[in-house]
């Protein structure tokens, strides 16, 4: 059982795994997320707007990537986005983009349809009459957005986007798919190298437990504050 | 754009010479299917039990269901994917280890459970929420009634709680399907992979990934069609403002 662990490997590839892995996996988190963010609710409002085309392109693609499995957007992200730099700078070859902007720009995209949900939700749990009203003020559209209504939605969703971007912390972890070095990744290549798949997935399974309970109970402690001041 | 489009693929036979590519996707989508049922089997059932353990009144039980879903809610799905398929083997006794490892289709087994036990967890957390969204006067009337506390969770807390978390439960059943793509990195040769394998033998890259993104979203509709229709068929009439029907025999 576990006579033959050697626990003393974990001590050893600590440097590796925290300097290269980790810091990959939380530096793809937060991109993902603030670009998530932005692009998300920018897909809300064009989906909550009255311009015929526009929302149905943004309903269509919040769907269609809600229908597909993450590492099935993973991989066409990964060959995709080499022809979408292609097509943006005019190169008359693909561009490679390497592993870090690919994953990148595959989870903001990705993230993107799940965080305009959850905005659409947050914009629509603001009474219409507050927009009605700031119109009879006389506020333009994006006045009553960035003033009025998009603040109070922001405020509504935080435990709902925090806990989303938790999510999307233990989704990182699929690029393993593309052999990125994330954390798991990191983990994974030692445990190959030296044989040691217990130990390391095991000590990745902690590491992953520990950062997401700890943030789980954190956002859910500021759900309670939230709520009193609310 | 230097790609080549080639939509004819999917009719030539595939290296393996006898099925097309086409063919070869199917099947994919074979293993996802059996692989997202089975596990929706258990993660009903274990999620449903979890689930009650943590609205009994019985504080450790409460406890630990609570820890159960922490545990399989924090830890990423690939990493406990990685934990059922390497790590289980070496840990147990040598004998079951050796079993395991020899086992036929080993992944598609251990996709099954992973993904059935992570998903529990999930299933749980809807099934406590749709059991406190009761009102509590129904647990205290079947006990009134004379129903023993498990009764009273069979007969009235559960079916009305089951019928009220259908939505939610439509999604967790989504999810399934879509997380069995994780079985790839076991070597499952489900939906995702086979579109990989595709790919990486006609080189026909978005061909085969738009081949497989269609068959993801027919399952989506077919799915979200057939849960609708689950809803309607098990309503029961005004049953919000009425209180639970009459035990179902």
């Amino acid at each position: 059982m576990f006579s033959n662990i050697d626990w003393d490997i974990i001590l050893r590839s600590l440097p590796y795994l925290f300097f290269d892995g980790m810091r990959f996996t939380v530096i793809l988190t937060i991109l993902a997320t603030a670009g998530g963010i932005v692009i998300g609710t920018i897909l809300a409002l064009l989906r909550l707007s009255n311009i015929p085309g526009l929302s149905h392109v943004a309903g269509f693609y919040v769907n269609l990537i809600r229908s597909m499995p993450l590492v099935l957007v993973i991989f066409w992200f990964f060959f995709l986005v080499p022809y979408i730099g292609q097509w943006i700078t005019g190169s008359d070859r693909p561009i490679q983009v390497g592993a870090f902007y690919s994953a990148l720009v595959t989870f903001t995209l990705f993230e993107a349809a799940y965080f305009c949900e959850i905005m659409r939700a947050g914009i629509q749990s603001i009474s219409r009459g507050q927009q009605q009203a700031a119109q009879a003020l006389g506020m333009s559209y994006p006045t009553t957005m960035g003033y009025i209504i998009l603040p109070q939605a922001f405020r509504n969703m935080v435990p709902v986007l925090l806990t989303q971007t938790i999510i999307l912390f233990q989704d990182t972890s699929l690029v393993y798919v593309i052999s990125v070095t994330d954390f798991l990744g990191a983990a994974s290549k030692i445990a190959q190298r030296d044989g040691r798949l217990v130990e390391m997935y095991l000590f990745a399974a902690v590491v992953y437990f520990v950062i997401s309970l700890v943030a789980s109970h954190g956002v859910r402690r500021l759900q309670h504050r939230i709520a009193i001041i609310r | 754009m230097s790609y080549h489009w080639n939509w004819g693929i999917f009719f030539q036979i595939s290296p393996d010479g006898t099925y097309t590519f086409a063919q070869l996707l199917l099947f994919g989508a074979g293993w996802t299917l059996a692989t997202a049922l089975l596990a929706w089997a258990i993660a009903l059932t274990v999620g449903t039990f979890i689930g009650v353990l943590r609205t009994s009144p019985l504080l450790w039980l409460v406890r630990l269901g609570n820890a159960y879903v922490e545990l399989f809610r924090n830890i990423p799905l690939l990493v406990q994917m990685f934990l059922w398929y390497f790590v289980l083997p070496e840990v147990v006794p040598e004998a079951i280890g050796d079993w395991l490892k020899q086992l036929h289709n080993a992944s598609f087994y251990n996709a099954v459970v992973c993904l059935g036990l992570y998903t529990s967890a999930r299933v749980a957390e809807q099934v406590k929420a749709g059991i406190l969204s009761l009102r509590g006067g129904q647990r205290m009337a079947g006990l009134a009634m004379g129903l023993t506390l498990p009764q009273t969770y069979r007969y009235v807390l559960l079916p009305m709680a089951l019928r009220i978390i259908l939505p939610p439960l439509t999604s967790e059943f989504l999810n399934i399907i879509k997380n069995s793509s994780v079985a790839l990195t076991i070597g499952l040769i489900e939906l995702t992979a086979a579109a990989r394998s595709m790919s990486e033998f006609s080189f026909q890259v978005f061909e085969a990934f738009t081949g497989a993104t269609l068959i993801y979203i027919v399952i989506n509709i077919v799915v979200v069609n057939g849960m609708q229709w689950l809803e309607r068929r098990v309503a029961v009439p005004g049953f919000i403002s009425m209180g639970p029907p009459a035990a179902a025999h």
